[in-house]
C-alpha cells in the first residue's frame, strides 16, 4: 500500500525507535507479560505500522463499501442509512405470554420480532412428549400447531414486522405456520419478511437440537430454499450460524472458517438440487457471535465478508453482487456473561455491542445481564436495548462507514483471521466437505480443543475473567429472576389434548399420509407441510411422520 | 483409592449445550478419573440405567435449559428405587441460587453454576465419593 | 442375598459390581469366579475391531438389536485405551448404542484398559465370565483396532469381526502388515460411500493370497447408520460359527484359549510374586545396574532373580 522507499524509512525508523526506547526499557521495566494475544490467542504484536499491511492493496483487499469484495460493509452507505435491526430474541412460556413480550418490545422500539421456541418445539416432540417433561416453555415458547402460533402472532401484522425464528430441524414446519397465520390474516406469503435459521450442520456441531440425518436435513433445507425462491421471495431462508460455534468454544477464526463451510455446503446442495445459484444466494444470510476482544471481533466479520464474496465469486461463479453480500445478524456472547457479579455484564456487552457495530452488523441482539442465571427479567431486556440505543445514538460510531479500516492492526488482524479460515476451508474441504467434517467429529474435535484451552487459561490465571477468577467478593443473588411456571407444561398439554379432540381428524391422517407418502420420494415437501399444518396436525405429528421416513440423526463425538 | 473413580458424564433433558459437559468430562480424564459419556437427550431412566450398568461412583449431570428441577431430582429417586444409595450425584449447568436449597435436599449434593473452576469439581468429587 | 446369588438370579446391579470388583483386583471376586465358573462357556463370543470411527459402536448396537428380537440375551464390553499418564480414560460408546440402553436383555459396560498398555486386560476376560455367568447368549467385546488389542483379542473371542471403512488408503497396507489373519468375518461399513466396492475388492485380492488358510472369511458390505445389511452380517459370523463347530475348530480354538489364559494368569503371578521379593534390598535395582554397568549380563541376572523363588 506504500512506496517502497517510505517503506524502508519506516522499517529503518521502527528499529530505531525498538533499539532506543524499548530495548534498555523492558530490560528495568518489563511488560506485563511475556506474549499477548487475542481473545483467541493470535499473538499481538507491540505495535503495529504500515509494515504489518505493506502487501496489502487497497483496492483489490478493502476497497468500498457496497462493492466487491465487501470488506468495508454490504451497503453503500451504511448506519448513515439505516441503522441496524435491534432486534431482541425473545419467548417463552405460552404463546399468549410470549404475544405480550413481543407487543411490549414493539413498543419500545424495537424494530423486528426474534422468536426463541422451547426444545420440544425445537426438536419437533409436542408438549406432551415424555422427552418434553421438564423441558415446556423454559428455554422459549412452546408451539405444538398452528392454533399456538395463531396466538403468538396475535394484533401483530405480519406484513408490517419482520420476523426471525429461531427454528433449524423442524424450520420447514414453523415456517408453513408463519405462512398460514399470516394467510389468516389476508397477508400473502410474498409480503412476508424474516429469517428462520434453518442451519442443520451446526446443530450437528454444536448447538445439538437435530432430528434427522444430514442427507434428509440437507434434502429439507433445499426444499425451503426452492419454495420461498418463488412463494416467499422476501424471506431469508437461512442464517448460517458461527454464533453457537464459538458459544461452543471456538476461535474467532474457526468461528468463520466452520460457518463458511457450512456455508459452501449449502449452496452445493442448492446447487445439486439443480437451483441456479444467484436464484438463491442472495436469500441467505449469516450470524456471527460477538466476543469480548474489540478489535479482533471487528478483523473477523471484515473478514469473514471477504472471504465470503471471494467464495461466491471465485468458487461458485456467482454473476449478481447480491450473491457475494454476507449480510449478518450478530448476538452477543453468553458463554463470556458471568453469574458473579451480574451488573457487570451490562459493561461486557456494551463493549460486544460496540465490537458489532464496528463490524457493520445487519442486525444485533444483546444479552440481558443476568442470563448466566435464568431467562432474563422485563428490567434486564430493556437494559440491553438501551445499551444498542446508546450505542446508535450517542456513541457516534455510526457517522462514517468502517471507521477501523485502515487501522494497521485491524487490517493485519482481518488478513490474519482471513487467512487461518481458509487453512480450515482447505482442510475441510480434502476431508470431503463440512458434513463429512462433521461426521468424522473433525470439527466438533477442534472446537474442543479450544474450549479446553481456554478454559484451563483462565483456571491457571493466565486469562483474567473479572468477578470469576479475580476481583471477586462475596455477594447474595438477586432474587428477581424470571422463571417458568410449571403451570405452562400443564396448560400447554390440555390445550394440545382439546386441540386433537376439536379438529378434523380425518383430514389431518390425511395430510400426514400424503406427507410420509411424499418423504419418500423426490418432491418438495413444503406443499404437504403446509397441508399437514393447515389441517391442524401438530409439529410432533409432522415430524413423527418424517422421522419414521427419515430416521434419526446420531451424534459423533470425539473427546 | 488405589482405583480409577468412575464418573458417569451424563446430559439430561433437550438441551444441546455440551461445551461444560465435555470440559469436565476431559479435566476428570486428566485428574486420573474414567468418565463414561452419555451424549446429548438422555431421559432420566437412560442416566439412571447407564450409572448402575457402569456401576459409576458419581453421576455428574448438566443442564442449561432450566429443566433441573425436574430431571435432577428424577434421576435421584429413580436410583432409589432401584436400592442404589452409595452413589455421589452432583450437576451443573444454569441454575438459580434459589433452586439450589430443593436440589440439595432432594439428594443432589453439589451445584456448580458458571464460573466454577474444574478443579472444584475434581476436588469435591475425589473428598466426596461415597464408596472406597 | 450375597452377590453371586443376585448375579444369577439376573441382577444387573450385582453384575456391575462383579466386573468392577474384577477391574480392581479384588480377592473377594475372584472366589466368587472360582466358585461360577462352571456355569461360563454357554456365551458366544464375538470380538469386534477395527480403526477408530470405523462405526464398530454403531454396527454392534444394530446387531445387537437384530440378535434382542430373537430373544437373546446380549452383553457388550467396550473397551477404550487409558491414558498413561495420567491413568484416567473417556468412554464414549454408550454415545452410539442409545437405542439399547434402556433394553432388559441387554447389558452394556465401557472399560479402560488401564495398566495394560493397548492391550486387554486380565479384566476383560473376568468381564466376560460375567457376562457369560449372568446368562448372555451373545457378548460382544468393541476394541480399537490399534496395536495390542487387537491381537489380544483373538485370545478371548470365538469370532473376530473387523470392521473398515472405504477409502482408508494406507490403512489398508498397515492391515496387510499384520492384522489380516486375526479376522474371520471382515465388514465394510457406511456401504453407501464411494469406494466400498474398491474396498471389498482389495480385501479380496488379500484374502486371495492367503490360500493355506482353511476358512475363508466372509467380506461384507454394511451401513450401520442406516441399518442396511445388518442380517448379512450376522449370518457371515453364524456361518463361521458353523464352520467352525463342524471341523472341530472351536474347540481347539477354545483350549488354545484356556491354554493361553492359564499361562498368562501364571506369568502375571510369577511376576507379582517375583517382583515382591526382588524390591526386597533394593535387589531388583541393584541387578539392573550390574546389567547397566556391564558387571553382569542379562542372562545371569535373569537366573539370579528367579532363583529368588527357590529360597
Amino acid at each position: 500500500m506504500y512506496e517502497k522507499d517510505k517503506l524502508d524509512k519506516i522499517l529503518s525508523s521502527y528499529q530505531k525507535w525498538e533499539e532506543n526506547k524499548i530495548v534498555k526499557l523492558i530490560e528495568k521495566f518489563p511488560e506485563r507479560k511475556k506474549t499477548f494475544t487475542t481473545g483467541s490467542g493470535i499473538e499481538v504484536k507491540r505495535l503495529y505500522t504500515p509494515l504489518d499491511i505493506k502487501d496489502m492493496d487497497y483496492e483489490e483487499e478493502i476497497g468500498y463499501p457496497g462493492q466487491y469484495p465487501f470488506t468495508r460493509g454490504v451497503q453503500p452507505t451504511m448506519y448513515r442509512g439505516r441503522l441496524w435491526t435491534m432486534r431482541q430474541y425473545a419467548g417463552f412460556a405460552t404463546a399468549e405470554e410470549s404475544n405480550k413480550r413481543y407487543k411490549y418490545l414493539l413498543e419500545q422500539g424495537q424494530t423486528g420480532l426474534s422468536v426463541a421456541f422451547d426444545l420440544p418445539t425445537q426438536i419437533g416432540y409436542d408438549s406432551d412428549h415424555p422427552l418434553s417433561e421438564g423441558e415446556v416453555g423454559k428455554v422459549g415458547v412452546a408451539i405444538d400447531s398452528l392454533k399456538d402460533m395463531e396466538i403468538l402472532f396475535d394484533g401483530i401484522p405480519l406484513d408490517k414486522v419482520s420476523t426471525s425464528m429461531t427454528i433449524n430441524a423442524p424450520a420447514s414446519v414453523l415456517l408453513a405456520m408463519y405462512i398460514a397465520v399470516a394467510e389468516k390474516q389476508g397477508v400473502s406469503s410474498d409480503k412476508l419478511r424474516g429469517t428462520i435459521q434453518n442451519d442443520i450442520l451446526k446443530e450437528y456441531i454444536a448447538r445439538g437440537t437435530y432430528i434427522f440425518p444430514p442427507e434428509e436435513s440437507m434434502r429439507l433445507i433445499t426444499n425451503i430454499f426452492e419454495y420461498c425462491s418463488k412463494h416467499v421471495p422476501q424471506w431469508n431462508t437461512i442464517s448460517i450460524s458461527g454464533y453457537h460455534i464459538r458459544e461452543a468454544g471456538s476461535t474467532a477464526a474457526q468461528e468463520v472458517a466452520f460457518t463458511l463451510a457450512d456455508g459452501i455446503a449449502y449452496v452445493e446442495a442448492a446447487i445439486n438440487a439443480g437451483l441456479e445459484v444467484d436464484e438463491f444466494a442472495p436469500r441467505l444470510s449469516f450470524f456471527f457471535n460477538a466476543h469480548n476482544d474489540l478489535f479482533e471481533e471487528v478483523a473477523k466479520y471484515r473478514a469473514a465478508r471477504r472471504l465470503w464474496a471471494k467464495i461466491m465469486k471465485e468458487r461458485f461463479n456467482a454473476k449478481s453482487e447480491k450473491s457475494m453480500q454476507l449480510k449478518f445478524h450478530t448476538q452477543t456472547a453468553g458463554s463470556t456473561l458471568t453469574a458473579q457479579q451480574p451488573d457487570n455484564n451490562i459493561v461486557r456487552v456494551a463493549i460486544q455491542t460496540l465490537a458489532a457495530v464496528l463490524g457493520g452488523t445487519q442486525s444485533l441482539h444483546t444479552n440481558s445481564r443476568d442470563e448466566a442465571l435464568a431467562l432474563p427479567t422485563e428490567d434486564s431486556v430493556m437494559i440491553a436495548l438501551r445499551t444498542q440505543q446508546i450505542v446508535a445514538y450517542e456513541s457516534g460510531v455510526t457517522e462514517t462507514i468502517d471507521p477501523l479500516a485502515g487501522s494497521y492492526y485491524v487490517e493485519s488482524l482481518t488478513d490474519k483471521i482471513e487467512k487461518e479460515a481458509m487453512e480450515y476451508i482447505k482442510n475441510i474441504d480434502n476431508l470431503g466437505g463440512a458434513t463429512k467434517a462433521i461426521e468424522t467429529g473433525y470439527i466438533q474435535k477442534e472446537i474442543q480443543n479450544s474450549a479446553y484451552k481456554y478454559q484451563m487459561q483462565i483456571e491457571s490465571g493466565e486469562r483474567i475473567v473479572v468477578g470469576v477468577n479475580k476481583f471477586k467478593v462475596e455477594e447474595e443473588q438477586k432474587k428477581e429472576i424470571l422463571k417458568v411456571d410449571p403451570q405452562v407444561e400443564i396448560v400447554q398439554k390440555k390445550k394440545l389434548q382439546k386441540l386433537r379432540q376439536e379438529r378434523d381428524n380425518v383430514r389431518v391422517n390425511e395430510a400426514i399420509a400424503t406427507l410420509t407418502e411424499k418423504a419418500k420420494t423426490n418432491e418438495n415437501l413444503m406443499p404437504y407441510i403446509l397441508d399437514a399444518v393447515k389441517a391442524y396436525a401438530t409439529l410432533g405429528e409432522i415430524c413423527g411422520a418424517l422421522r419414521e421416513v427419515f430416521g434419526e440423526y446420531q451424534q459423533s463425538v470425539i473427546l | 483409592m488405589n482405583r480409577p473413580i468412575r464418573v458417569l458424564v451424563a446430559k439430561p433433558g433437550l438441551d444441546g449445550h455440551d461445551r461444560g459437559a465435555k470440559v469436565i468430562a476431559r479435566a476428570l480424564r486428566d485428574a486420573g478419573m474414567e468418565v463414561i459419556y452419555t451424549g446429548l437427550r438422555q431421559t432420566p431412566e437412560q442416566i439412571v440405567e447407564a450409572a448402575i450398568q457402569e456401576d459409576v461412583d458419581v453421576v455428574a449431570m448438566s443442564i442449561l435449559s432450566g429443566a433441573h428441577n425436574t430431571l435432577f431430582p428424577k434421576v435421584v429417586n429413580l436410583l432409589k428405587e432401584r436400592g442404589v444409595t452409595d452413589r455421589l450425584i452432583v450437576g451443573g449447568g444454569v441454575i438459580p441460587d434459589d433452586d439450589i436449597p430443593f436440589l440439595i435436599q432432594s439428594g443432589v449434593e453439589a451445584i456448580f453454576t458458571p464460573g466454577t473452576s474444574t478443579k472444584d469439581v475434581v476436588e469435591f468429587i475425589t473428598t466426596h465419593v461415597k464408596r472406597q | 442375598m450375597n452377590i453371586e446369588d443376585r448375579l444369577l438370579a439376573g441382577d444387573k446391579i450385582a453384575c456391575a459390581r462383579l466386573i468392577s470388583m474384577l477391574e480392581n483386583n479384588e480377592k473377594e471376586a475372584e472366589e466368587i469366579l472360582k466358585k461360577l465358573y462352571h456355569k461360563t462357556g454357554k456365551a458366544y463370543i464375538i470380538g469386534v475391531t477395527g480403526s477408530p470411527g470405523a462405526g464398530k459402536s454403531t454396527l454392534t448396537e444394530k446387531m445387537a438389536k437384530k440378535l434382542r428380537e430373537e430373544g437373546k440375551k446380549i452383553g457388550i464390553l467396550a473397551i477404550d485405551p487409558t491414558s498413561p499418564f495420567t491413568g484416567g480414560a473417556i468412554l464414549g460408546d454408550r454415545i452410539r448404542m442409545t437405542d439399547l440402553s434402556l433394553d432388559e436383555g441387554v447389558f452394556i459396560r465401557s472399560m479402560g484398559t488401564r495398566g495394560n498398555l493397548g492391550g486387554l486386560s486380565k479384566a476383560t476376560s473376568s468381564a466376560i465370565k460375567v457376562l457369560d455367568i449372568f446368562g448372555c447368549d451373545y457378548i460382544f467385546v468393541e476394541t480399537v483396532g490399534v496395536g495390542q488389542s487387537e491381537i489380544d483379542i483373538v485370545k478371548m473371542a470365538d469370532t473376530v469381526l473387523m470392521v473398515l471403512v472405504p477409502n482408508m488408503g494406507d490403512d489398508i497396507q498397515a492391515i496387510k502388515a499384520g492384522t489380516m489373519e486375526i479376522a474371520d468375518v471382515f465388514a465394510i461399513n457406511k456401504s453407501d460411500l464411494d469406494g466400498a466396492d474398491k474396498t471389498k475388492l482389495e480385501i479380496e485380492m488379500n484374502l486371495d493370497l492367503n490360500e493355506n488358510k482353511d476358512f475363508r472369511p466372509k467380506v461384507v458390505k454394511v451401513s450401520a447408520i442406516k441399518n442396511k445389511d445388518i442380517d448379512t452380517l450376522l449370518e457371515a459370523i453364524f456361518e463361521h460359527r458353523d464352520y467352525q463347530m463342524k471341523t472341530g475348530n472351536y474347540e481347539k480354538r477354545r483350549i488354545n484359549n484356556a491354554k493361553q489364559e492359564l499361562l498368562d494368569l501364571a506369568k502375571e503371578d510369577l511376576i507379582n510374586l517375583i517382583m515382591k521379593k526382588a524390591v526386597e534390598n533394593d535387589f531388583l535395582n541393584t541387578l539392573v545396574n550390574e546389567v547397566y554397568t556391564r558387571k553382569k549380563d542379562p542372562y545371569t541376572a535373569k537366573e539370579e532373580l528367579l532363583n529368588l523363588l527357590l529360597n
